[in-house]
């Protein structure tokens, strides 16, 4: 009730703020970049900045939102929840940035969004997909946290329905890192919707991300024989169990979710595996056509070849054109209003048609992609 | 000993109701072993093949903490300084082959020489020739680490040492984090050879890609079998070296009493760094192995497994090489049993428990003689 008044308290003083002072705000908007550009998912926090960063140059080259410059700060999150919070924290009260964008990973993301909302930032994490980044542990929304990619839960439905259907899998086998509530939720997901689409979980092992060795576990998968292995980790865990996989001779494929999209997958090693995943390069919609060539035109690889942008660059470009079209929208930089504007916004991005639901979470259609022959291929589009 | 005995004439009262206490603690670990030991069967008599499949991963993970085991020992024994900076010397190993494979493709040097030669010579010459240039490297780095943060201390408290140790450590690993050295990256390993599996049942037989190897068989990689040969040859050369030869015996000399080798005519100083750089050509060796056997690199590759190959040393005995290569193996199979019979995510704790109960038990590790007092 205190809190209430409180914020009331706040709202009503905004609102005279706003009526007693300048019409037409300006000067700079400043928007920090939260990006795990070290810690254990490098390849992650450099394509989400770029994209990021690309979406704020293609702004600023426009004029920038209605005549306001787009400012980034970047700051390094290392997908690990102290660091998170410190960047954070530095950002809000150093830099006085009011729209952040970021973290990837649900683990970082979770703490940043408690912080954001209490200081009624607008947080858009481009891609994490744990419910709780929304969502309190009361079930109540976080009113100025949003997400621009789809749920754990759905990418663990849109799996298990892809191994019974199309794969025609009748057992199942998940490995799962304990510590890690991304893996944890989608492996949670799928286990749901495969059991209850009559399949058959024939065995469920814990690792920790620090683990090398998966030995152990593979000799036990071979032991149950599963039609397909669920391993909804990130690339650097799927290039180590897949590869020791393959040289136990176990033949069932694997599969997993938007953690393995990485340009250091080795598709050698994860050859025959399935993920779903938010967005395909290989679409041929006209806005992912023109992005990927603008992105590799912006940003190039080691060698000078222009770099194909991953999800997470696509997902990190949607989320701040998702913020940037509702600033200028809501024709100011008061996060009271833009939250209000972005929660009934329909936008077509890169990703698909966006629009949010009652959770704040995007209502969009996956992608299913095959690692075939030592490449990435486009394999389907389930809509929800 | 000699402590124990002065207590026991000074306090007879302290020292009984210490002895019924340690009765309380043997016991509580005689009931624990048996009761793994319980486990350990039922399940051997259960499912066998799972049971040896499972043992043959920890061995794999045993021998390669013994080579990195080793060089902690051989340290140790020499300057009395726990090397921390020993596992981050095996990353490096595992840098330089990784680099020497993709970038200058030494791993088939030979064709250069004459492409017709039988690819097996071509594999096995390329191979040793990246194993020896990481170990080379190994050496150098170690010795520089010696020669630039160690050797200006040796005459510091230990503490100070240990602390520069460890210091060392985070610098190597995070500067090779730097984008311009390794990159923070998870590496995909690109191999010098191909790790190929067979299966045992009826004989032995090779393992086709893309084919699942019959019911009732054990699978064993190549990798698996070089880590476990090079592991015991350099055990056996290292014991060699050290009781056979004069370096060995200076080296022996140098630990039993510094000040008295020197007097003797010995050059502690480049005793000391050959021993860093033998221990760091064994970690470099180790660490290319690891990589090979793990294809996945980054720099923060050698935290754990030099945690616990320094775990092992202790516990073998600290300063005892067959001591490191005992514990070595015992924390392979404690970590693979424990993965494959209690849970994953419980392996290194079941790991480091074992260290602490061996402390309790016998504070010197198994090989360990028991410490003399010194000043």
């Amino acid at each position: 009730m205190r809190a209430f008044k409180i914020t009331s308290l706040f709202a009503l003083a905004a609102i005279v703020a706003s009526a007693c002072g300048a019409a037409a705000p300006t000067g700079d908007i400043k928007v920090a970049i939260l990006a795990p550009l070290s810690g254990p998912v490098p390849t992650f926090g450099v394509a989400t900045r770029d994209g990021a960063l690309m979406a704020i140059e293609e702004w600023n080259a426009k004029g920038g939102i209605n005549g306001r410059k787009i400012v980034p700060v970047v700051e390094d999150s290392q997908c690990t929840p102290d660091p998170a919070v410190n960047a954070a924290n530095k950002v809000i009260d150093q830099d006085k940035v009011k729209f952040i964008i970021g973290e990837v990973c649900s683990k970082a993301s979770i703490p940043v969004s408690e912080i954001a909302n209490s200081k009624k930032v607008i947080q858009i994490s481009p891609t994490s997909t744990n419910t709780d980044v929304t969502v309190d542990k009361t079930g109540k929304v976080k009113d100025f946290i949003f997400r621009a990619c789809f749920i754990d839960d759905f990418q663990g439905l849109v799996g298990a329905k892809f191994a019974l259907d199309t794969l025609k899998a009748k057992s199942a086998f998940i490995m799962e890192d304990q510590s890690n509530a991304y893996v944890i939720g989608l492996a949670n997901a799928f286990e749901k919707a495969f059991t209850a689409g009559g399949g058959k979980i024939v065995g469920k092992e814990n690792y920790t991300g620090k683990d090398t060795d998966f030995s152990t576990i593979l000799a036990k998968v071979a032991d149950a024989k599963p039609d397909v292995i669920y391993l909804p980790d990130y690339y650097n865990i799927v290039n180590l169990a897949a590869k020791q996989a393959k040289e136990k001779g176990i033949t069932a494929p694997f599969m997993g979710g938007d953690g393995w999209d990485s340009p250091d997958l080795d598709a050698k090693a994860a050859d025959g595996g399935y993920y779903t995943n938010h967005y395909s390069p290989d679409d041929t919609r006209a806005e992912v056509v023109g992005f990927v060539k603008a992105y590799g035109t912006k940003y190039k690889d080691d060698k000078g070849q222009p770099k194909t942008p991953d999800a997470l660059a696509a997902l990190a470009y949607d989320a701040s054109n998702l913020l940037f079209t509702a600033i200028q929208k809501a024709g100011t930089d008061d996060t009271t209003k833009v939250k209000d504007t972005l929660a009934g916004l329909t936008f077509n991005g890169i990703s698909g048609k966006i629009t949010f639901d009652a959770s704040h979470n995007p209502v969009k259609s996956a992608t299913i992609l095959k690692v075939s022959g030592g490449k990435v291929v486009y394999n389907s589009t389930v809509n929800p | 000993m000699q402590k124990a005995n002065s207590t026991q004439r000074s306090l007879p009262a302290v020292r009984t109701s210490g002895a019924r206490l340690a009765w309380i603690g043997r016991g509580f670990l005689i009931i624990l072993a048996l009761m793994a030991l319980i486990v350990l069967v039922r399940n051997f008599i259960n499912n066998p093949l799972l049971f040896a499949q499972i043992v043959i991963s920890g061995l794999q993970l045993g021998f390669v903490y013994a080579l990195i085991a080793l060089g902690y020992t051989m340290v140790y024994g020499i300057v009395r300084l726990i090397n921390f900076a020993h596992g981050d010397v095996f990353m490096a190993g595992a840098f330089v082959s990784y680099f020497a494979v993709t970038r200058f493709q030494l791993h088939v040097w030979p064709t250069l020489i004459d492409p017709n030669l039988p690819p097996i010579v071509i594999t096995v010459v390329g191979s040793i020739t990246v194993i020896l240039l990481s170990m080379a490297v190994c050496a150098l780095l170690a010795v520089t680490i010696e020669r630039v943060a160690y050797k200006p201390l040796r005459n510091a408290p230990r503490i100070a040492a240990l602390i520069t140790a460890i210091g060392v450590s985070f610098f190597i690993e995070y500067f090779g984090a730097l984008n311009f050295v390794f990159s923070p990256r998870f590496i995909p390993y690109q191999r010098p050879f191909e790790v190929v599996t067979w299966y045992i049942r009826d004989g032995i037989h090779l393992v086709i890609d893309g084919k699942a190897p019959p019911d009732g068989s054990i699978t064993f990689s190549n990798i698996a079998i070089i880590i476990m040969v090079v592991s015991i040859l350099m055990q056996l050369s290292l014991q060699f070296l050290v009781r056979r030869t004069r370096i060995g015996k200076a080296m022996r000399a140098t630990a039993f009493d510094k000040q008295a080798a020197q007097l003797m005519g010995i050059n502690v100083d480049r005793i000391i760094s050959i021993t860093f750089a033998l221990g760091a050509a064994l970690a470099g060796l180790g660490g290319v192995l690891y990589a090979i056997a793990y294809p996945s690199i980054n720099t923060l590759l050698g935290v754990l497994p030099g945690l616990k190959a320094f775990v092992a040393a202790v516990m073998g005995g600290i300063g005892s090489i067959p001591g490191a290569f005992i514990g070595a193996l015992i924390m392979g199979q404690a970590e693979s049993l424990t993965a494959g019979y209690i849970s994953t995510p419980m392996r290194d704790a079941i790991a480091f428990t074992i260290l602490i109960v061996v402390l309790l038990v016998r504070p010197t590790g198994i090989f360990g003689e028991p410490e003399k007092e010194k000043a």
